[in-house]
């Protein structure tokens, strides 16, 4: 196919066209016998038009399945530390430590030392376990947020949100991240459990309790560990936090 | 500009021909299989050629007790090398649909491994959901539907913060959709729709093109245009979309690819187009249509065809809505660069992917159907002959370049007048001479509107013994129309 020259100049160039030429028609254009009109055609999803398109769009996603499932190849480093206070993980790749921080260092309740997935989880449960306010206006009005995203129900008990959790949203009845508030004394930071990998391992299986403790190495091993993370690591602000917003610390007593 | 994340998609040790000969059989049986309308199933996303196990690595059946071991390893081990690597074991053993059935009739298995998934031992969590992402590849819907119980946390996990975990966690989500309803209708109560509209705000490229990918799916599944769609047009996520799709420094093709076919499966199932054209869906795939024709004439990058594809079709199909007007005649929709530039991708496919020609020319069509501006466009930038270079590639190709020169010739004498003297006769009086009846029945409609308006040309025809070209379809079902125009060349 050849293509006029300046046809590339043109796409190069300043939108615009020159003026169109004037229109004349004739009735007896597309006069039976004949019968062209000139229209937009629209195919609608499973039109067979579509097909080869459709069929090369697969041979791509195909490929791309492949190598997402395939093993995944992790750059090597000299080992280094998690330089979290009390933590003392060590790494030889980089990607191990981004998913270590941000699972274990990156939504950290400063209270309790809880871990969460998000920062809208931990939002909540700072609100619902930490806020002595809260406890105060739930006997009043529906306090209890449902956790889904989007969803801009409120409850008045975490039993009601956990039923709606359940019934409306299918979520799993032992949702790891709607534990109730344990009666404990509010807003006195807890000290970090530190509790040994075994102990950990057995803790979630049997209890409903504590999802995401902090850091789980023993106390014994903090002093030696020395190695520095490699400068280019960066995650912007990820320490614990509390009350994030100035209204809320007002009211904190 | 246009940067492409991934390296190259070809595995170790395989001749160029071995690798012809095999994409030809892949795409014969997803030929077949978009026939029997099952495109979307499960079966056809991975390539399951053997040989192209990684070194080392193959798939091991694993039986109950060995199952068992490993995920006891994982849950209890004292060490987390050696937990971890229970996992990595199990996972290898997954890969194999014998292991996948035996895993999800032991008792409690899943349970253990959502513990996994959940547990705060950040690297255990890591390959749990890749055992996870394995066990969704499966083609059988029992796997993946005893993977529920994963889905409330998956989505969870979207709006965390590890980028490599959110990617792994959407194409988990994306296999599993694909497979069942069943996924899909506890997919929708959970959020899946608000969770992907708040995921799409990440700056991560790796996460936005498995986020699109597990987007497509959803779109793809039969029930979405009364059950998915309207959720995701009420939602944020088309003018996500549409910001994934400016052209500019910061356009990644896999990127684009994944939002493209999104925007596609959603425009062609015309739930509510012009929603999208409020949020200035064509003028944004306008832009992108330029920039892709620019793009085709500096690099030879694989796979731009297949971002063409889906922008073509989305123009195609939002010009036939009605809001089109309304809004005004965008500057877009009167730009010849736009004719330019298809016309350039019209050259590129003809090269790279020719079975892509009708649909560039099902735009040209829309473009030209009712705009004097376009087919002026076409007449002064000169792109008649090129268009005829295209009628001999295949019949569908022939209709769709003589409908729109019908387009054009239709609009009436000062039309005609540029289409003859010229190339168009002789090309005529080839396709007169092909045997299927569309191609010859839509020549004559375009003789006709010739003759009308331009009645030298009628003359011409004659000397160039059209006659003779049109006796040889007296006898079938073009003969009304072969016998009215054979009384236009005569008469007048």
């Amino acid at each position: 196919m050849q293509l006029p020259p300046a046809l590339h100049a043109r796409l190069a160039g300043a939108p615009g066209a020159a003026e169109p030429l004037p229109v004349e028609r004739n009735p007896k254009a597309g006069a039976a016998p004949f019968r062209f009109m000139a229209r937009l055609v629209r195919f609608p999803r499973e039109h067979e038009f579509f097909e080869e398109g459709d069929v090369q769009r697969h041979l791509y996603l195909q490929d791309v399945l492949t190598q997402v499932a395939g093993e995944p190849e992790k750059p090597r480093v000299p080992e280094f530390t998690c330089q979290v206070a009390g933590c003392c993980q060590v790494f030889d790749a980089l990607e191990d430590y981004e998913h270590h921080y941000h699972t274990l260092h990156r939504n950290v309740c400063s209270f309790c030392k809880r871990a969460f997935p998000s920062g809208h989880l931990l939002d909540v449960h700072i609100l619902e376990w930490h806020d002595s306010l809260f406890q105060i206006l739930s006997e009043r009005q529906d306090m209890y947020q449902c956790l889904v995203e989007g969803c801009t129900e409120k409850f008045k008990t975490s039993k009601d949100r956990k039923d709606h959790l359940v019934n409306r949203h299918l979520y799993p009845v032992d949702f790891r991240f709607d534990k109730p508030r344990k009666t404990r004394s509010l807003a006195t930071p807890q000290v970090t459990v530190q509790v040994s990998a075994e102990a950990l391992g057995a803790d979630w299986e049997q209890s409903e309790g504590d999802a995401m403790e902090g850091c789980s190495e023993p106390a014994s091993e903090r002093r030696t560990c020395g190695h520095r993370i490699p400068p280019i690591i960066c995650f912007g602000q990820g320490a614990s936090r509390g009350f994030k917003s100035t209204k809320k610390r007002n009211k904190h007593q | 500009m246009w940067s492409r994340r991934r390296g190259s998609l070809m595995p170790a040790g395989c001749g160029l021909e071995e690798l012809r000969r095999r994409r030809r059989e892949r795409e014969a049986v997803l030929r077949k299989a978009r026939r029997e309308q099952q495109l979307i199933s499960k079966r056809l996303l991975r390539d399951d050629a053997p040989g192209e196990a990684e070194e080392g690595c193959v798939a091991m059946i694993l039986g109950e007790a060995e199952i068992q071991q490993f995920l006891r390893l994982a849950q209890r081990g004292t060490e987390e090398k050696e937990r971890e690597r229970a996992l990595v074991s199990l996972r290898r053993g997954l890969q194999h649909p014998e292991t996948q059935q035996t895993f999800i009739w032991l008792e409690g298995s899943m349970r253990t491994l959502v513990g996994l998934l959940t547990s705060n031992q950040a690297l255990l969590q890591l390959e749990a959901a890749r055992c996870l992402h394995e066990l969704s590849h499966s083609e059988q819907s029992a796997v993946a539907e005893a993977c529920l119980p994963a889905t409330s946390y998956l989505l969870t996990y979207l709006s965390g913060h590890s980028s490599d975990f959110i990617e792994l966690c959407l194409y988990t989500l994306g296999n599993l959709i694909v497979e069942s309803e069943a996924v899909r209708r506890q997919l929708l109560p959970q959020g899946i729709v608000p969770a992907l509209a708040a995921c799409i705000q990440s700056p991560h490229l790796t996460v936005l093109e498995a986020l699109g990918y597990a987007l497509s799916q959803l779109l793809q599944a039969k029930e979405a245009p009364e059950k998915i769609i309207p959720s995701v047009l009420a939602s944020t996520l088309p003018q996500h979309m549409l910001r994934l799709l400016q052209p500019g420094p910061k356009l990644n093709l896999g990127v684009a690819m994944e939002f493209a076919w999104c925007l596609h499966y959603i425009t062609c199932s015309q739930v509510n187009n012009d929603l999208l054209i409020t949020h200035g869906a064509l003028s944004t795939l306008g832009l992108l249509l330029l920039d892709l024709a620019g793009a085709v004439q500096r690099t030879e990058d694989a796979g731009l065809e297949l971002l063409a594809c889906p922008v073509l079709r989305c123009l195609s199909n939002l010009l036939t809505e009605a809001a089109v007007e309304a809004v005004g005649g965008q500057m877009q929709l009167r730009d010849e660069r736009v004719v330019a530039a298809l016309f350039i991708l019209l050259e590129f496919f003809l090269w790279k992917q020719p079975s892509l020609l009708p649909e560039g020319l099902w735009l040209l069509n829309n473009l030209t159907a009712n705009s004097p501006s376009f087919c002026t466009s076409l007449l002064s930038l000169d792109l008649i002959q090129p268009l005829l270079q295209l009628l001999p590639v295949s019949n569908v190709v022939s209709i769709l370049v003589l409908t729109v020169l019908c387009n054009i010739a239709e609009k009436g004498p000062a039309y005609c007048q540029h289409l003859w003297p010229g190339p168009l006769l002789p090309s005529l009086l080839d396709t007169l001479a092909f045997s299927d009846t569309e191609v010859v029945g839509q020549s004559l409609e375009l003789l006709q509107l010739l003759f009308l308006y331009q009645p030298e040309a009628a003359q011409a025809f004659l000397q160039q013994s059209g006659l003779q070209a049109l006796e040889r379809h007296e006898e079938t079902q073009l003969q009304d129309r072969v016998h009215a125009l054979q009384q236009i060349a005569l008469h007048g």
